[in-house]
């Protein structure tokens, strides 16, 4: 009998279309995942160039020209020299504002993947492995989460100092909590599917196993987790920065400047409803994008 | 007999269950004493509840679970002492499911790929034209090497799984439960393109399922399970024919052939499904059987040899019935 | 209900179509079903996934999701029509005139509470009766079911019992009001083969002791052979032959149940590594109006004619057995009559 005689099942022609044109599709369709992406990456490239589009330096301080308002304000006193007004120093704050995205994203960024790296590898390793493994690291995700995450980044920071490398450090060893939960129940979720199985039994090592069986098939929940601690790091950075004890003046932080405008609130609210205003809309876009990833990956895996 | 390719002897393996909270753990004694031969170029079918220790002893076949004891040889060479490779080289895998056994990240392409590259296959030029060759020989249009396993139909799926198995030409394939997912019209594809195999490729299947027209379809031998023992093992045509042990009856009997003018069959099978916690004592079946004596709750029945097989039931010991007479 | 009990007939559905909008247009899973039961008997519907098997039956129990549209010239149980009633009436309905078993016992039964409140709570949402004649009834049925030391049972949470006694429990469930017609979906799928003839086996008992009417949703052509008084046999969203379980399994009309026929190994009758018959080809996609026999693309014996016409059920020469084939027609000597009519 003749293998080549065997009819398959073959898909119809108009066929599905590939993960890659639906994942688009998707894409596209998806609002809060647009509006997310759009701001993200407005404040992203305003921050990269913020030399090249700021009217003036940072630093800058012109004592005669402090308190100028924000150009959509009443008063004679605004200039389009100062499209968003000056700080109490007279330092430029659209300029401030520029450099302090640096800042935010900086630290966003910074502290999201060093907790990620740690949660990740916590997480991945006890879902995969099981056993003693899983817990040994539960205790650790314990004791982490039995820690509140500011006091402790108070009392750091108050003992080894202040400095943007301190902060980011501080805030990556105790954000990685969400990456350890979730990532480990997601493994143990993959690791239960026969195609692990699979690849143990055509001998594929451990190592490999993990990178390209089950890293793969846990990404999406990565990605939504990053984008979740990266918002939660920044405000932490402004939280911080707003108690003195974050990032220190002069450097342009948000949450400097809103702490620095917080005794102008009455007299002058353009000082801290700008700064309030950007980290609002920086949280709220990777938030929405987060949820737009998780909306546009999840029916891939359901269908 | 030097035929035999794959051979467990006397293999136990034991999980420790934790009895809840401030308990001593328990011992669950999923394989409890198993022998089981694969032959070159034979299908032996192991049939069995769910909860009978059929996927362990597949797990400990594969070399992914050590035994707790008793040895696993093949060749003639303990598993435990081989090497990964060399055992995925002779014994591969087929499941179930056809959604799950292929990573939905990976192309199909990439699927069938992965045993070549894995076993550091010295010529990866070739690679691209011994896939083209496996996929062909399983029936799988060659437009799909880059296509994604959501793309394919459950059909489909299972022939990559099946030429992913196969790409290393392996001499053993297990196979569990390798139709129950699909459909009718796809499973009877399934299961021919399984004998073509075996005849192109002279392989040897173990066939764990628990669909006995399947099976009888597929098997030269035939193995019986019940709570982590073989309690009947034999060659298939004998061994449906002429069923021995009261299980064997009674899981021959429930099979339902697709004859209107027969009933549904009446089993007289305990429902209770015995906890493998709690083991009965003696013949492991006894609470089940109707053809339980006295001394069955008692004294844990011997094999008896029956033919090329074996059968554990005191009903077939002749010595036993001459000490009690 | 008492008047209606004369009547033989206990369900009665007539052109059943179910919509659902989806991304590409308009998905038909279940088009122009017809089909009844009578009191005592079992109505098979045989299909392979995907044929609208299971949203018959949902539509049936008016369970369909939200956003799915069910359409019919009628539906009556026992004589009483069940379409578009409204909620409130329908659930007076579901559980205690019609009740269901569904394929899982342990999604089906709620976690949190004992079998026994749950077996006395499906009497109590219908009855006005004590509790204490629940549990009473509750006991007599799970005896009856072949549950031993029910009365013990009863406190014990469905985690606490095997997958074959949870679906003990479900029948007992469905039984509780004494409906007139169960509609069974898959109800031995997960279990094991030798449980599996048990249920088999008690679900046959008991229907002839209470004289309900069942429809029995199963892909096991085994099942259906064993325990159906009449087959519908399902393909691609509609009936494509219905007949006695004789009449369908001994003299099958259409192509495609000759075709699933082919496709079992059989004990007995096929030998071992014969090769198994096949169906090539795969479903065709139920979105949008399609034209023509809906097995057109699979069938050995297709013509031309096949993939333009529209194909109704044909009588055959046996009485009671229909077929949505056209060769039908050129077999069968009386004057064709549409769908519904026959039978």
């Amino acid at each position: 009998m003749t293998i080549d005689t065997i009819k398959t099942p073959v898909t119809s022609e108009s066929g599905e279309p590939s993960p890659g044109a639906m994942l688009r599709k998707r894409v596209f369709g998806h609002w809060g995942f647009m509006i997310g992406a759009f701001v993200l990456i407005a404040i992203f490239l305003m921050a990269i160039f913020a030399p090249y589009i700021s009217p003036g330096d940072p630093f800058d301080q012109v004592l005669s020209r402090k308190l100028v308002p924000p150009i959509w304000s009443d008063s004679a006193k605004a200039t389009w020299d100062h499209p968003l007004g000056t700080d109490h120093l007279g330092r430029d704050y659209m300029t401030r504002l520029f450099y302090g995205a640096r800042i935010s994203l900086l630290i966003g960024f910074g502290a999201m993947l060093i907790s990620g790296v740690i949660g990740t590898t916590l997480g991945v390793l006890a879902g995969y492995y099981g056993g003693r493994v899983d817990m040994v690291v539960n205790f650790i995700i314990t004791t982490r989460l039995s820690m509140p995450v500011v006091l402790v980044a108070l009392a750091v920071v108050s003992i080894v100092g202040s400095s943007l490398t301190v902060v980011i450090w501080v805030l990556g060893l105790l954000i990685w909590d969400r990456f350890a939960v979730v990532m480990r129940s997601a493994t143990q979720q993959v690791r239960a599917l026969d195609f692990v199985t699979s690849a143990q039994a055509l001998g594929c090592s451990t190592p490999r196993i993990l990178l390209t069986e089950v890293m793969p098939n846990i990404t999406n929940h990565l990605i939504v987790i990053a984008t979740l601690e990266m918002a939660h790091a920044i405000l932490l950075e402004a939280a911080l920065s707003f108690l003195g004890l974050g990032v220190q003046p002069p450097e342009p932080s948000w949450g400097l400047m809103i702490s620095e405008a917080k005794g102008m609130i009455f007299f002058d609210p353009w000082l801290i409803t700008i700064p309030g205003l950007a980290l609002f809309a920086l949280v709220l876009s990777i938030n929405l994008l987060g949820d737009g990833i998780r909306d546009v990956t999840a029916p891939e895996n359901r269908n | 007999m030097n035929d035999i390719v794959l051979e467990a002897k006397d293999v136990t393996r034991t999980f420790m269950i934790s009895g809840g909270f401030m308990q001593a753990k328990r011992p669950l004694h999923a394989v409890n004493g198993v022998d089981l031969r694969i032959r070159k170029g034979e299908v032996l079918a192991l049939v069995g509840e769910s909860g009978c220790g059929k996927t362990t002893l597949a797990k400990m076949l594969l070399g992914l679970l050590p035994p707790t004891s008793g040895s696993l040889e093949l060749d003639g060479t303990p598993i435990e002492t081989m090497d990964r490779l060399r055992v995925a080289q002779t014994v591969q895998p087929i499941f179930q499911d056809p959604y799950s056994s292929l990573n939905p990240r990976k192309s199909i392409g990439s699927i069938i790929t992965l045993p070549l590259k894995v076993q550091g296959d010295n010529d990866p030029s070739t690679w691209r034209k011994r896939v083209d060759e496996i996929m062909e020989l399983v029936g799988l249009p060659r437009r799909v090497y880059n296509n994604y396993p959501s793309q394919l139909s459950g059909g489909q799926r299972q022939r990559v799984a099946i030429a992913r198995a196969l790409i290393n030409r392996p001499r053993i394939v297990i196979c569990d439960e390798p139709t129950s997912a699909l459909d009718v019209s796809v499973q009877s594809q399934i299961l021919n393109l399984l004998q073509d195999l075996r005849e192109e490729l002279g392989l040897a299947y173990l066939v764990i399922s628990h669909n006995l027209a399947v099976v009888e379809h597929m098997a030269t031998r035939l193995a019986v399970m019940y709570l982590g023992r073989i309690v009947e093992e034999g060659d298939a045509d004998t061994l449906f024919r002429t069923p021995k042990h009261p299980y064997s009856k009674a899981l021959l009997e429930s099979v339902l052939t697709p004859d209107p003018s027969l009933g549904v069959p009446d089993t007289h099978l305990g429902a209770a499904y015995p906890n493998p916690l709690d083991m009965p004592s003696g013949c492991r079946f006894h609470p089940r059987c109707v053809n339980a004596m006295p001394h069955c709750s008692a004294v844990a029945p011997r094999k008896i040899p029956v033919g090329d097989g074996h059968v554990e039931c005191h009903l077939y010991d002749e010595n036993e019935g001459k000490l009690a007479s | 209900m008492a008047t209606k009990s004369d009547s033989k007939r206990v369900l009665e559905v007539s052109r059943l179509n179910v919509e659902i909008p989806v991304p590409t247009g308009m998905l038909r899973p279940v088009q122009n079903v017809s089909l009844h039961v009578d009191r005592g008997e079992t109505l098979c519907v045989v299909g392979e996934s995907g044929c609208g098997k299971s949203l018959t039956s949902l539509a049936i129990m008016d369970l369909l999701p939200s956003k799915a549209k069910r359409t019919c010239d009628h539906m009556l149980l026992s004589g009483d029509s069940v379409f578009q009633i409204g909620e409130r009436a329908m659930s007076d309905i579901r559980g205690d005139r019609m009740s269901m078993i569904f394929q899982e016992p342990m999604t089906s039964l709620n976690p949190a509470y004992t079998i026994g409140n749950q077996l006395a709570e499906a009497l109590q949402r219908h009855r006005k009766v004590s509790s204490d004649e629940a549990r009473q009834r509750a006991i007599y049925l799970l005896e009856k079911v072949g549950i031993t030391a029910a009365a013990g049972r009863l406190g014990q949470y469905p985690h606490q019992l095997s997958g074959g006694l949870r679906q003990r429990v479900m029948i007992a469930m469905a039984l509780m009001c004494g409906p007139d017609l169960i509609i069974a979906d898959e109800p031995t799928t997960a279990l094991d083969v030798t449980i599996q003839a048990q249920i088999l086996h008690l679900l046959a008992d008991l229907q002839r002791e209470f004289q309900m009417g069942m429809i029995l949703i199963t892909h096991d052509l085994g099942v259906v052979a064993r325990i159906a008084d009449r087959v519908a046999v399902m393909y691609a969203g509609q009936i494509v032959e219905t007949g006695t379980a004789q009449q369908i399994f001994n003299t099958p009309e259409h192509p495609y149940t000759r075709g699933l026929l082919e496709c079992i190994p059989i004990p007995g009758k096929t030998r071992r590594g014969e090769r198994l018959g096949a169906i090539p080809g795969i479903v065709p996609s139920l979105v949008g109006h399609m034209q023509g026999c809906h097995f057109a693309s699979r069938c050995p014996q297709v013509s031309n004619a096949c993939r333009s016409a529209t194909v109704e059920l044909l009588p055959t020469k046996q009485p009671g057995h229909i077929s949505r084939c056209l060769l039908t027609q050129s077999a069968g000597a009386e004057t064709p009559q549409r769908e519904g009519a026959a039978s």
